[in-house]
């Protein structure tokens, strides 16, 4: 499988990065050197073979349902962009 | 006395309990080190503040007979690690400036065993890459020099000239901090070779630990289920007492494995008598150099003279390996790297409403790699695509796991492998017209980490051109004693690898007249 223009267009607003008309080119030629790369995994033979969920057979860990830490807003937007009254400033998302 | 900067980690701390000398006289060797090491740009970020406070304390232990495990022994600490109050970047703009307001588990059990930080080291952005060309802070020079290579530290600025060799990716400025003796060893991580294949090109040791026995908290993530920290040193004792610090179960990672750390520097010494070696036929590559060919039947000589048995064995789904990692791994980088937005931490760039906020602020701060694996991984996941790519990818990855463990089951212990298909290429030599070419570096190297398992690198020889080539030794789930105990095996019959010696300061050089 190869990718068009127009799908490269739709992968990067679908992974929010800006992509400028000259950068569409030589991003569809390198996601379809990767692409034609992982053709070969075509061949295999999958028929009843169970996707890994996890490396290793490991129960998950679980613990109380409690509050463990936090109090502490200001070091959580110590490196934001933008805040207010600690909060995170975005722009305006609801008219 | 010898430069204390050319001791091994073990001498260090041998030589500290002995008290030959201090912990900030240690220190500070590898503070000037350092900078005089500028040029290779290994270090994005200097703390010899930071470095000679804690080797004071160090002291102040040592004195009081409270030696830690790591008391007063200078690190270097990869860029991918969260150290609280020190920039911590992942090598991308998207993080320039951000300052963790908390430490990682890694690091912390690192500073509670006594060990001194020396800085942040460089890396391909977010760890993407095999030749720290990618990193938003410039490239790594390695300090290996191909035989009669013109690469210098040229004229009154010190600057490099020539092209110069990369050190291997991700890990590159750990691999070339440890193999220049600018650290007495660094923390690493490894998602598909990123331990493995800088150190084999820079002559050192590098471990990637199964999966689950070091902590990933605190880490910045590149693929969940790939990602493993590990160390690199510059030989198999000074590895195994480091990942001894680092690894152990960690409550704020649910797949930290909760299983005792055992103590690896004491299987060091244990020999490979009784062991069973198997040898993959797989890993035997159509064009492979004849030099990593005869260097790999060398070391399973070396093995089968110190007492282990060697044995064919095959692990036929290889090859699917690196094509199935590039969607694996792509696809946990798109979901991971999802939340550097512009809004909690990191570069903002204003947009005209939220969505062009993101979408221009992703655009400016990742660098090109990670945007092309971001992108491969949104469509490899994207609707139509999931079930042909990534379930597929994930069955071939329950294969690959599969072919291990059938190996396994028939006693073999360990199997050996070359590290990398090639010595260190020069800047700019590989991946420039197709990614791929890059890519495939990691061949050797990536199918352990699809199968969680623990690898090695060991320094083994030199090629026809002077560079180091590593071994890679894999084995069994969290038995990593058996890897330190074989790799020590390589090692003493190799020799321990001679470091080249600083040409990059150019002021050393003056000194010492022409060479």
């Amino acid at each position: 499988m190869s990718v068009d223009q127009q799908t490269v267009r739709r992968i990067a607003r679908l992974a929010r990065i800006a992509v400028t008309e000259d950068d569409v080119p030589h991003l569809q030629g390198e996601l379809n050197a990767i692409l034609s790369f992982v053709e070969r995994l075509e061949e295999v033979n999958v028929e009843g073979v169970e996707p890994m969920t996890s490396v290793a057979p490991m129960a998950m860990k679980k613990r109380q349902d409690g509050v463990t830490d936090g109090g502490y807003a200001e070091a959580i937007i110590r490196n934001a962009p933008a805040t207010e009254d600690q909060f995170f400033l975005v722009p305006k998302v609801v008219e | 006395m010898t430069d204390l900067t050319d001791l091994t980690l073990a001498e260090a701390r041998d030589g500290l309990k002995a008290k030959r000398f201090s912990s900030r006289e240690l220190t500070e060797a590898h503070v000037a080190a350092i900078e005089k090491a500028r040029a290779l740009n290994a270090f994005v970020l200097e703390t010899p503040e930071r470095a000679l406070e804690m080797a004071q304390a160090s002291d102040a232990r040592i004195a009081k007979g409270e030696a830690g495990a790591l008391e007063g022994l200078p690190l270097g600490i990869k860029d991918l690690f969260c150290t609280k109050g020190f920039q911590t970047t992942a090598g991308s703009n998207i993080l320039r400036g951000f300052e963790p307001q908390y430490e990682c588990t890694i690091t912390q059990q690192l500073w509670n065993d006594g060990a001194v930080m020396l800085g942040k080291l460089n890396l391909d952005e977010f760890a993407m890459g095999s030749s720290n060309e990618t990193s938003a802070f410039g490239p790594v020079v390695s300090p290996w020099r191909r035989r009669g290579s013109n690469v210098h530290a040229g004229g009154s600025s010190g600057a490099i000239e020539g092209a110069h060799l990369v050190p291997g990716g991700s890990s590159g400025g750990s691999a070339a901090a440890v193999a220049a003796r600018l650290c007495l060893a660094a923390t690493a991580t490894d998602t598909g070779g990123s331990i493995r294949q800088p150190a084999a090109l820079t002559g050192t040791v590098g471990i990637k630990p199964t999966y689950g026995r070091c902590s990933r908290w605190g880490v910045v993530a590149f693929a969940s289920s790939l990602d493993q920290a590990g160390p690199i040193a510059r030989t198999v004792r000074d590895a195994a007492i480091l990942l001894r610090s680092m690894a152990g179960p960690d409550p704020k990672d649910t797949t930290s494995a909760e299983i005792p750390v055992p103590d690896f520097e004491a299987a060091v010494s244990r020999g490979v008598k009784g062991l069973t070696i198997g040898i993959p036929k797989e890993y035997r590559l159509d064009g492979m150099p004849a030099e990593i060919e005869r260097l790999w039947s060398e070391g399973a000589d070396w093995l089968k003279s110190a007492g282990a048995k060697i044995v064919d064995v095959s692990l036929p789904h290889t090859q699917y390996a690196l094509p199935a990692y590039y969607i694996v791994a792509p696809a946990e980088a798109s979901s991971n790297l999802a939340r550097y937005d512009g809004v909690r931490y990191g570069l903002r760039v204003p947009g005209r409403d939220v969505i062009d906020m993101y979408e221009k602020t992703r655009a400016a701060g990742f660098g090109r790699e990670v945007k092309r694996r971001v992108m491969i991984g949104t469509y490899v996941l994207s609707a139509g695509y999931y079930d042909a790519y990534y379930v597929r990818a994930q069955k071939i990855r329950t294969l690959i796991k599969r072919d291990f463990e059938e190996v396994y089951a028939r006693g073999i212990d360990a199997i050996l492998t070359p590290a990398t298909p090639s010595a260190a290429f020069a800047i700019g030599e590989k991946g420039s017209a197709d990614p791929v070419e890059m890519y495939l570096n990691d061949i050797f190297t990536v199918t352990v980490n699809m199968a969680g398992l623990p690898g090695i690198a060991v320094p083994a020889g030199l090629d026809s051109q002077g560079l180091p080539l590593g071994l890679q030794l894999i084995g069994r789930p969290f038995d990593e004693e058996t890897l330190f105990a074989a790799g020590q095996v390589i090692e003493d019959a190799a020799g321990r690898m001679v470091l080249p010696e600083p040409w990059w300061d150019s002021a050393a050089l003056k000194r010492k007249g022409p060479a």
